[in-house]
């Protein structure tokens, strides 16, 4: 008998009926709900007379619309936001546990459900929204959903899903100095494109990613999605389980012993066929950023842009040819679900430390969640970015989709650690520079595309 | 939600031919502050429909007299991006019934078939010549037969008076369950829903850890 890839030891673990097309009944673990994609889901069940089933496999968060500013009165503002308050009167009359804003648990969906221990490895995982990819990097089947399906599993836990096609990513090697996880996969990306793993879960695997931090793997799976994929996940390991432990809502004593013992049989077999493969070699990978306005259009930061997409230049104001080293930066964004935590502040303070931020700059600092805030206070992380000239958010989504105060205007340029440079999404006309936190770390100090590995030698006035 | 059983349809086709439309670009994000389920046409395509100041941009084609119809033909990869169901109902509530392309993005497809919106893929070369057609003949009404799982050009006179070539019929690919469901429009909520004592009883071989 042929070996199973790790996707497929999930999902048949899940599998409740499979229909007479192939396609599985699934059932769900783990469902996260927030503020935007959930208000008609309940309003569905309510009109169909259906109660939420298993409210205790539900986890809530405010993160898409909070406002993330330090001023109270700006967020107090925004707290009285319709979806916010919807959200927080259908969880308490369903008995869904809610982390609302201001509690120390809240932040974005991404970033606290595997902080708190809400996401393990073997589980399925869902939440409307495409980026749940990001808990793959646990070793979790992990994909995003639209409201219908939403309801559907508030409504019976299941999903009616065809089983993925399989993609394995093998990276060799280990990154350079200066090169981050976020560089990484935008490499990936530039490489495949925007449709390579449409229809696919893909599996990262390789020593890049064996060596790489949980904080790094979860960038990975998180951008997995703008491969077109359903979504991505990774071998769990003795980092994901030293991740795990004593985190909140992760089992303890007897239960975690038992479920280390399942978590070690969670690897695709060595003889597993997968439908694609493509590998890497990471010791390749430069400092990445884009051009362009998909998430594919990602160049070596000292390379020219290519003439591929003349939109795409026209609504960027950049031409073929050109460099984008020493481009003015009007804003820069850390944070989101891609680069908001712990690791990507520190990489940030680090490269900022001592310097100061550029006049022209606005920078929004936003830690992912009230956890990693906390913590880069506790760090000194806050000092080191206030003494810069910077100032540490609150937690959110914030300039990653612009729907809270955080909007890049039309026409200047964002240098972003998020995962869309979609035309419009920091705001109508905004112009986003897709990046890791080391290059927006360089753009905030010297104002410019700059090449954080010649970060030191750069004059700064 | 519920939806209308979808047999045949005819219409003409609009075309937008543009690549790579995200769900961003079907309805930016700021328009998602709502919790009602209805009301979203309004902002289907929003920055390229309207100029900044609001009005009507007229080069875009949802504004002219040639973009009306329930046949949605748009650029290779539709709707990748964010899980929005939004998407699906600002193209459903604006009128459209089916969207054409050579590739979904995965959770935009589902997203339509939850709701009763019809994704048609189609290769990239018939694409092309749809497009083509719809450029040559925009006044051509074409039938969506579900059950044949056909797209068929309307025998128009004017068509076979003049030197064109005549479109050619295209058949496309959809999974059997979905076809099913969209035919008797049948929800799949109230299916599960069905099989919730199966769904309890797998429930107890779930390992006790995980409860
Ligand atoms: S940070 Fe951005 S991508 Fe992540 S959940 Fe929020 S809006 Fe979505």
């Amino acid at each position: 008998m042929k070996g199973k890839t790790l996707i497929d030891k999930i999902w048949d673990r899940h599998e409740v009926r499979k229909l007479d097309d192939g396609s599985s009944v699934l059932y769900i673990d783990r469902h996260y709900i927030h503020e935007v994609t959930s208000p008609q889901a309940f309003e569905g069940l309510d009109r169909r007379g259906l109660a939420v089933w298993r409210p205790d496999r539900m986890v809530a968060t405010m993160d898409h619309n909070v406002s993330t500013s330090i001023d109270p009165e700006i967020r107090r503002s925004t707290q009285s936001n319709s979806q916010m308050l919807r959200l927080a009167e259908n969880c308490s009359r369903s008995g869904i546990r809610l982390f609302g804003t201001g509690d120390p648990r809240n932040g974005i969906v991404h970033v606290i459900g595997p902080e708190l221990g809400l996401t393990l490895p073997g589980m399925t995982v869902v939440c409307g929204d495409s980026h749940t990819a990001t808990h793959g990097a646990l070793g979790a089947v992990a994909f995003g959903i639209g409201t219908s399906e939403v309801e559907m599993v508030m409504a019976t836990q299941c999903l009616i899903q065809r089983r993925p096609l399989t993609f394995r990513i093998r990276v060799d090697a280990a990154l350079n100095s200066g090169v981050t996880p976020k560089d990484l996969i935008l490499y990936i990306l530039s490489k495949l494109g925007t449709r390579a793993g449409t229809g696919y879960f893909i599996e990262f695997s390789g020593e890049a990613i064996r060596n790489m931090s949980m904080e790094g793997r979860m960038t990975i799976c998180n951008m997995a999605i703008e491969m077109g994929a359903r979504s991505g996940l990774i071998t769990p390991d003795e980092i994901t389980y030293s991740y795990l432990q004593n985190r909140d809502f992760a089992p303890t004593k007897e239960a975690w012993e038992n479920a280390l013992e399942f978590w070690k049989s969670l690897a695709s077999d060595p003889d597993a066929q997968f439908d694609r493969e493509a590998s890497f070699d990471a010791s390749l990978v430069p400092p990445m950023i884009t051009w362009g306005t998909n998430p594919g259009m990602a160049i070596p930061i000292d390379a020219t842009i290519p003439d591929v997409n003349d939109t795409a230049l026209r609504y960027m104001d950049f031409r073929a040819g050109e460099n984008l080293l020493g481009k003015k930066v009007d804003y820069v964004f850390v944070g989101s679900c891609t680069n908001g935590r712990i690791e990507d502040l520190r990489a940030f303070a680090e490269m900022v430390r001592g310097h100061q931020k550029a006049p022209g700059v606005t920078a929004w600092i936003v830690p992912g969640s009230a956890r990693v805030r906390k913590e880069a206070v506790e760090e000194g992380i806050g000092q080191i970015l206030s003494d810069a000239g910077f100032e540490l958010s609150e937690p959110g989504c914030s300039a990653c989709l612009a729907m809270n105060e955080d909007k890049v205007p039309p026409g200047s340029y964002c240098v972003s650690t998020s995962n869309r440079n979609f035309e419009g999404r920091q705001g109508h006309g905004a112009r986003t520079l897709l990046a890791g936190p080391l290059v927006a770390a360089a753009a905030a100090v010297t104002g410019k595309v700059t090449d954080p590995r010649c970060f030191q030698n750069v004059k700064i006035q | 939600m519920p939806f209308q059983p979808f047999h045949t349809l005819t219409s003409r086709i609009v075309p937008l031919r543009i690549d790579h439309i995200d769900t961003d670009r079907i309805i930016p994000a700021r328009f998602l502050t709502s919790v009602e389920s209805s009301g979203y046409e309004k902002f289907l395509f929003h920055d390229w429909r309207f100029h900044p100041d609001g009005s009507p941009n007229a080069s875009f084609i949802l504004n002219q007299p040639k973009g009306q119809g329930k046949i949605l033909l748009a650029g290779r990869n539709f709707g990748c991006g964010s899980s929005r169901e939004h998407a699906a109902w600002a193209l459903f509530q604006y009128g459209f019934r089916v969207v054409i392309s050579s590739g979904f993005a995965d959770i935009f497809r589902t997203n339509a078939l939850n709701i009763g919106l019809l994704p048609i893929e189609v290769e990239d070369q018939e694409l092309d010549s749809l497009f083509e057609t719809a450029a040559s003949a925009p006044q051509i009404q074409w039938t969506v037969d579900l059950l044949a799982q056909m797209l068929i050009p309307e025998k128009s006179d004017a068509l076979v008076n003049s030197q064109m070539a005549m479109p050619m019929e295209i058949r496309f690919d959809i999974n059997a369950f979905r076809k099913r469901c969209l035919l008797d429009g049948i929800d799949l909520i109230d299916y599960l829903v069905l099989l919730k004592p199966e769904i309890e009883q797998f429930e107890h071989k779930l390992a006790t850890w995980e409860e």
